[in-house]
């Protein structure tokens, strides 16, 4: 897997994007443990600190956990990857339109044009 | 823990000319810290100072407490500008010469770094390219255990696939309670292995702030924070 980063916006942010996608794609599965914050790191070719901090961030929201002498461990609780997972496809959702409107479709045009597509019309 | 590097009112003055003016810095351990300036602007002053290749006209400078001497030479590793190594020396004499110099000298991760970077270590400083030069100096430096590292304009001449390998090399060799200062204009994207970046500009810091900091505040990255600050 490649960690990459835009340029202008918080690199701890990006870490946290990339984190959950792992998560809900099952790359990284439920329960599973993870490497050290200096392995991930190093990975990513981040600083260990900015890893951390994205790491805590994770933790807090009840993503991660961390058991104290063995590591830090996903979450084996499925509700809440699901719940990421809708979030985050509403925020694609949304994004498309805005962008459907932009060229001019509004929200009735744009859904039948995607279900055209979807059956594979022109 | 105290701070690995203090600098109280330091000024530098070469004859007239005023390099650093007062300069008031502290830096703590476990940093990963980038020096940014203009050309002429006192980075390779301040770190020359740091390493006691120079000595401040005013003001006081501790390094983990202590004032520049031979003590703090022990814990800190300095990579110049220019190389004083001698062309003719092969590499495995280098680190034969590095070896008797610094006790916290560890060989085989010098002799490791050189083969991931299929460096010969019988080949001779001047029969080198540029990069691979640099390449060997930064793998000197960086094989010490010290506390302080100071790299003045380092990897500016590697390739780029290299450049990944050298930082990612760092990044896990590195003690998390040392502190690595880099002075570099070059290198766009090292930004994400940098905890902090200070600005100076004629003598004086002017910014001290995270990489996230400024990317948060200003929304854009340090690097076109620093086009648009010194723009010509």
């Amino acid at each position: 897997m490649t960690w990459e980063f835009k340029k202008d916006r918080p690199i701890y942010a990006q870490l946290i994007e990339q984190i959950e996608l792992n998560i809900i794609s099952g790359l990284w599965g439920p329960g599973e443990r993870l490497p050290s914050v200096r392995d991930l790191a190093a990975q990513a070719a981040v600083n260990p600190n900015t890893m951390q901090r994205a790491l805590s961030e994770l933790e807090r929201d009840g993503l991660l956990y961390t058991v104290r002498t063995s590591g830090r461990f996903i979450t084996e609780d499925g509700n809440m990857i699901q719940k990421l997972k809708d979030s985050l496809a509403m925020v694609e959702i949304r994004e498309f339109f805005e962008k459907m409107s932009k060229l001019g479709f509004d929200r009735s045009q744009t859904i039948r044009m995607l279900e055209n597509a979807a059956r594979g019309e022109k | 823990m105290e701070p690995i590097l203090e600098c109280r009112a330091i000024s530098k003055w070469y004859g007239a000319k005023l390099a650093l003016d007062r300069l008031d810095l502290t830096i703590p351990r476990g940093r990963i810290i980038r020096l940014l300036g203009p050309n002429g602007s006192g980075k390779s002053t301040l770190i020359k100072l740091c390493n006691g290749l120079l000595t401040p006209t005013g003001g006081e400078l501790l390094i983990g407490g202590k004032a520049v001497g031979l003590e703090t030479k022990k814990i800190v590793s300095y990579l110049p500008e220019r190389t004083y190594l001698n062309s003719w020396m092969r590499v495995h004499e280098l680190i034969a010469f590095f070896k008797d110099f610094y006790a916290d000298f560890n060989e085989s991760r010098a002799y490791d770094m050189l083969s991931r970077l299929s460096i010969n270590p019988k080949d001779r400083l001047k029969t080198m390219s540029k990069g691979t030069k640099e390449k060997v100096q930064l793998i000197l430096v960086m094989s010490r255990d010290s506390q302080l590292y100071l790299l003045d304009e380092p990897i500016g001449g590697v390739d780029p696939a290299t450049r990944d390998y050298i930082l990612n090399t760092i990044l896990s060799n590195y003690n998390e309670n040392a502190t690595i200062i880099i002075s570099t204009h070059l290198i766009a994207d090292i930004e994400q292995i940098l905890d902090d970046v200070i600005f100076v500009n004629q003598g004086h810091i002017v910014l001290t702030a995270s990489v996230d900091e400024i990317r948060e505040q200003k929304g854009m990255s340090v690097d076109a924070l620093f086009r648009e600050e010194f723009k010509c």
